[in-house]
């Protein structure tokens, strides 16, 4: 099947590309005007429940992430700080990216066993897919730190390490509320 | 001869037989965990449940010797129920570590759960706790809680090392495999228990953590550790490198034939590999300038060594030769061509005995270390210790002006004094080998050559089985098969050899070697072919060989 036969062939009244032009006019028009607006009010001490614009003032104003977003990884740490990880490979194993590099190493508690030495995701491979994190078995990876920015000057930058995955905190406060979702959570 | 039936399938079995191994030999496959063909029969584990018409109740296959008329089922309802009802009964104290258990991958329990397991565990009891990562010998770890008392460890320790170091001791829930007090697991075959293992409860300490089992590649090989010529599979990571940490091959599985090895391999030989990668590995050309070895290239030296030959012969000075028992027939055949067509030399020593006796035994272990002293001797070669003496006294004397040593380390054999005489007696030393050594130190040339992992080839072991290598890994560096650096040389001097793979050099020897004569790769195929010293195979031999290759052309 050719993509494009799911496109229906346009009217002549399309063709004109009038109504385009038309909607798109009176969106900026709209933005324009609660723009303008909002900055009067602003300006003349009525304060409006809404920003002044309509756009986030990012990076001051965060948009708020949808709760099953995924953002950077994060190793979780047990009680005593050490990695929940038992680097058994399976997100290496899983990774489509082929961008997780795991060592693993004896564990001196004798019960858990195995840990890993080296664990690096080289994030300029990474496709943010999660499979990682579907795939552990111990729950010791999570994609819930709310960090996106994510930039480098070398490539070598661009691959995070064990310590630094293990020092992250999930950010709630990055994601909204989802009622339907109440008490669950969030991940 | 019984004749039964095993799903439908009708099949003649010799008397005697259990069922499970009429089963095998028909390409039925029944669940198993204490049986081993390899070890004596216990039916300790009733995994192999089948259905026996007639027969009131379920059967164990490894144990229920086949009789005239018998109808087996191995899928029926009960059977598969009943397997179901024993691997839940395995799992009732399982720790099911799988992430971190090296047996992940290749072990038996997860393979029969999830073909007829798939079940919710209805425990709600805790499971038993027992010791977990103990060390109980040189190269192995014990994990008690992983442990299905299946006893396959134990028979192998009575029965084929016949060190008796193992058993189950306490009762119950309790009981739990270990070593006999004051025992460890150290024979010379301790490491197969952990290949005869079926779970994770024996792992090597070796292969602990490096990687896991599903990122590893497989090559069928021979290995080198003595002349008994044990056929193994050699497991590479290729895929993740970065698990290696600069260690190519991973570890080292027995492959069976049961005309060479059966099931087994010795530690000594399972660890032979690590020379691949050590830290003596020569990765590049070498040549002495003012007195010091310094790195150089095949181009600048090779053309230094052939001038070097030129004079030595233009000038009727003697040239010797050292072969080694460590290179391959191909290896081998090309340098006795060589050597006996353009360079003039006839008689090439090869063996260099150690000083001291090495440990062997009458099972796997022989007393020569080198895979190809047989191939050698077949070749043309002569094979006593004499022969190289009689060659470094010559050297020692003024007589030879060049000297080419594969592989040797003179001093592991001769008297240094006598050594060092013949090396520097000589005006120039070609070192044709894999790994440094005080031979190579005083050489004037250090030519690298691959490992058996590294390049194909053939080897003839104690018996005169000609089997096949394969290569595993890329050739490190600069190093090239001995072969290919013959072929090189004799493209400058003399008749050069058209040899472009191992296959065409074992092409010329099969014409050219009666004791060879008839052989083809893939005719020897991957369980070898006996040579005889007559010229010919022996007769099964000559008809599989014959078979094989009919197969192989169609
Ligand atoms: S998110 Fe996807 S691509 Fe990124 S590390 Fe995880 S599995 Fe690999
Ligand atoms: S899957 Fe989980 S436990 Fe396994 S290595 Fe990855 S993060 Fe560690
Ligand atoms: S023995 Fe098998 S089932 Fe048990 S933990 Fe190891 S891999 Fe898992
Ligand atoms: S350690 Fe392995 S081979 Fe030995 S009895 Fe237990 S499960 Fe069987």
């Amino acid at each position: 099947m050719n993509v494009h036969d799911k496109y229906k062939p346009l009217t002549w009244w399309e063709k004109t590309y009038l109504p385009a032009i038309i909607s798109g006019v009176l969106l900026t028009f709209g933005h324009f005007r609660r723009n303008m607006v909002n900055h009067i009010k602003k300006a003349i001490g009525m304060k409006p429940k809404v920003s002044g614009a309509v756009t986030f003032q990012y990076p001051e104003v965060r948009r708020p992430f949808w709760p099953r977003l995924r953002t950077l990884h994060r190793l979780v740490r047990r009680e005593d700080g050490s990695p929940r990880c038992v680097g058994c490979m399976m997100c290496e194993t899983v990774c489509p990216a082929h961008c997780i590099y795991i060592v693993a190493e004896e564990r001196p508690e004798n019960q858990i066993e195995k840990q890993p030495r080296i664990f690096d995701i080289d994030l300029g491979k990474c496709i943010f897919c999660g499979y990682c994190v579907e795939a552990c078995p111990e729950d010791a990876i999570r994609m819930d730190t709310g960090i996106v920015e994510i930039s480098a000057y070398t490539r070598n930058d661009m691959m995070i390490r064990r310590d630094q995955l293990l020092s992250l905190e999930p950010k709630k406060e990055y994601y909204t509320e989802r009622p339907d979702l109440e008490g669950k959570p969030v991940l | 001869m019984p004749t039964i039936t095993i799903d439908g399938k009708e099949l003649t079995v010799e008397k005697g037989k259990t069922i499970i191994q009429a089963a095998d030999e028909a390409g039925i496959d029944i669940p198993r965990y204490c049986y081993h063909p390899g070890l004596s029969i216990v039916g300790q584990c009733r995994i192999c449940l089948v259905e026996v018409e007639k027969m009131p109740k379920l059967q164990v296959a490894c144990y229920t010797p086949v009789m005239d008329g018998m109808v087996v089922h191995t899928q029926s309802e009960r059977a598969r129920k009943g397997r179901k009802d024993v691997l839940e009964f395995l799992l009732v104290n399982h720790p099911i570590d799988c992430p971190v258990c090296d047996q992940a991958g290749e072990c038996f329990l997860q393979d029969y759960y999830m073909k007829f397991g798939l079940y919710d565990s209805k425990m709600l009891e805790d499971k038993n706790k027992k010791s977990k990562a103990v060390p109980i010998g040189k190269h192995i770890v014990l994990d008690s809680e992983r442990c299905i008392l299946c006893t396959r460890c134990i028979r192998f320790c009575d029965e084929v090392s016949k060190t008796n170091e193992l058993g189950i001791f306490h009762r119950g829930d309790h009981a739990e495999l270990l070593p006999y007090p004051g025992k460890t697991v150290d024979n010379p075959y301790s490491v197969n228990v952990v290949d005869i293992c079926p779970v994770g409860a024996l792992t090597e300490k070796d292969f602990r953590f490096r990687t896991r089992v599903w990122y590893l590649d497989e090559t069928n090989s021979v290995c080198t550790g003595c002349s008994t010529g044990c056929n193994i599979e050699v497991h590479t990571n290729k895929k993740r490198e970065y698990k290696n940490e600069g260690r190519r091959v991973t570890r080292l599985k027995p492959r069976f034939n049961k005309d060479v090895n059966e099931y087994w391999i010795c530690d000594e030989g399972r660890y032979s590999f690590t020379y691949v990668d050590a830290a003596d590995r020569l990765g590049v050309v070498m040549k002495r300038v003012k007195g010091e070895l310094q790195e150089s290239t095949w181009a600048e030296v090779m053309p230094e060594v052939l001038t070097a030959l030129q004079s030595a012969k233009e000038n009727n000075k003697r040239i010797a030769v050292l072969g080694s028992p460590k290179m391959t027939n191909e290896d081998l055949f090309a340098l006795k061509k060589f050597a006996s067509q353009t360079l003039g030399v006839s008689q090439m020593p090869v063996t260099v005995l150690p000083k001291e006796k090495p440990f062997s035994d009458d099972f796997l272990i022989r007393e020569d270390k080198n895979p190809n002293t047989k191939g050698a001797g077949y070749l043309g070669y002569d094979t006593d210790h004499k022969a190289t003496r009689k060659l470094l006294d010559d050297c020692a004397s003024g007589g030879v002006e060049l000297l080419i040593i594969f592989h040797h380390d003179l001093e592991a054999g001769f008297e240094t004094e006598l050594v060092k005489s013949a090396l520097s007696g000589a005006k120039t030393v070609v070192f044709v080998g894999s790994n440094a050594n005080t031979t190579s130190a005083r050489a004037t040339y250090i030519l690298p050559s691959c490992t058996y992992v590294e390049k194909e080839g053939t080897f003839t072991n104690f018996a005169g089985r000609v089997q096949k290598i394969n290569r595993a890994i890329e050739p490190l560096g600069d190093s090239l098969p001995e072969w290919t650096i013959i072929r090189n040389l004799s493209r400058k001097i003399g008749k050069a050899l058209a040899y472009f793979e191992a296959e065409d050099v074992f092409k010329d020897l099969t014409k050219n070697t009666a004791a060879f004569s008839g052989m083809s790769y893939s005719a020897i195929g991957d369980g070898g072919l006996v040579a005889e010293e007559n010229g010919k195979l022996k007769q099964g031999d000559a008809k599989a060989a014959a078979q094989k290759t009919e197969t192989a052309t169609a």
